[in-house]
């Protein structure tokens, strides 16, 4: 594969195929965590690590898992892997573990996590699972980063980043002057707007694209 | 009366669709017409409240006495899972009519973030039986009340003329931004 075919490849995948602006897969908690940055990078790891970790768990065990019990096989392995996700965050990150509540253990109904596993992961062997599990976790974590920068942004018009193993920050920047922040954005409210308006520009890139292929013809 | 708050307050206040943000797979790909979101709002009621009191009571009586506590998500996922796949079976065999209402909905439940959350949250917030069972009817009945008017706005919206990229699911979110709002000013009810 040449250098611009896998860079083409990585933008479609970002763009066109992005898990949760273009499949609409793992809304939830792209919805429930965005408020601000740190929840956002926070999820997106965990969830990287869940995604690649599973999908190199269920490609190792494909061929003698039987055919009639694969589901039950793969949710006690992503159970478990969230599990252990859940003590390790716990343990050395407990403000982003109580920032992110239920939402870790909710990675388990992740669609995202289980759509890999059943779509890519059971027929494939474990190199190419686990470059899979990492670029789709990629890019669930970036799109939770747009969300988030958006929502942090326009809600309390400050930019900021801690460290979240000693609860510290790092840097906060208001870019926004006080009094004309939008604090709809923070609410649940400006999670379904942005969300909407990020969905429909995936979708206006998308249209753009086929046009474009059907002017080429 | 405490009863009746809590239930209020779990179906329309802390509205599972509009507040916590779960369910939202199944909120977007049923709801566009009603009777789809009728039979799928029965479907969620009956599994959130049979998976929720079965985790109550495995989580209590198993669980707890083992010191098994850490358990909890994959014990509680295999239930449900397992719950669903019976429901089904159960429901094939005795009531076929039924079936083919429901039937295509229940596997869809599994992967629906609502029944998991529904039954740690009745642990987490150290609900009795009873209180677990109000909990897990209201939830599931807020569910089903925001599908229900989702699908009727979506049933208008078909012929209406909307901007090529909001067309489908972005449309559908603006809309569910537009009833966050109306469903914020429930919050002085209670």
């Amino acid at each position: 594969m040449s250098e611009t075919k896998v860079k083409d490849n990585f933008f479609t995948r970002l763009l066109t195929d992005n898990p949760v602006f273009g499949l609409y897969l793992g809304i939830c908690s792209t919805l429930a965590i965005t408020t601000n940055i740190n929840n956002a990078i926070g999820m997106g790891v965990a969830v990287t690590v869940v995604l690649t970790l599973s999908n190199i768990l269920v490609s190792a065990v494909r061929n003698i898992t039987p055919d009639d019990i694969h589901i039950p096989v793969y949710i006690v392995i992503i159970a478990t892997l969230v599990t252990i996700v859940g003590m390790v965050m716990q343990a050395y990150t407990p403000a982003l573990y109580s920032a992110l509540g239920a939402f870790i253990d909710l990675i388990v109904v992740n669609c995202i996590i289980l759509g890999r596993a059943e779509a890519f992961a059971s027929m494939n062997p474990i190199g190419p699972s686990a470059r899979d599990g990492l670029s789709m976790g990629f890019s669930y974590t970036l799109s939770l980063l747009a969300m988030s920068l958006i929502r942090q942004l326009f809600g309390t018009g400050i930019i900021s980043l801690s460290n979240p193993f000693t609860n510290t920050e790092i840097f906060a920047v208001r870019l926004i002057p006080e009094g004309f922040e939008i604090p709809m954005f923070t609410s649940q409210v400006g999670a379904f707007l942005t969300f909407a308006c990020l969905a429909a520009a995936i979708s206006a890139y998308k249209n753009h694209q086929s046009a474009k292929a059907e002017g080429v013809k | 009366m405490q009863l009746f708050t809590m239930f209020i307050s779990a179906m329309l206040i802390n509205n599972i669709i509009l507040s916590k943000f779960l369910g939202m797979c199944p909120f977007m790909g049923v709801s566009t017409r009603l009777e789809n979101a009728v039979g799928m709002g029965v479907a969620v009621i009956f599994v959130i409240f049979g998976a929720s009191v079965l985790s109550w009571f495995l989580y209590y009586y198993v669980l707890v006495p083992l010191h098994l506590e850490y358990m909890e998500l994959i014990c509680f996922i295999l239930l449900i899972a397992a719950f669903v796949q019976f429901v089904e079976m159960f429901i094939k065999k005795n009531s076929p009519g039924l079936y083919k209402q429901l039937g295509i909905y229940l596997p869809l439940i599994t992967t629906n973030c609502a029944v998991l959350y529904v039954a740690q949250d009745n642990i987490t917030q150290g609900y009795n039986l009873l209180e677990t069972m109000v909990n897990s009817v209201a939830v599931p009945a807020g569910f089903m009340l925001m599908l229900c008017i989702f699908a009727c706005i979506r049933e208008r919206l078909q012929g209406n003329d909307v901007p090529k990229a909001f067309e489908g699911n972005p449309i559908a979110f603006i809309i569910a931004a537009i009833m966050a709002v109306a469903f914020t000013s429930l919050s002085g009810l209670v």
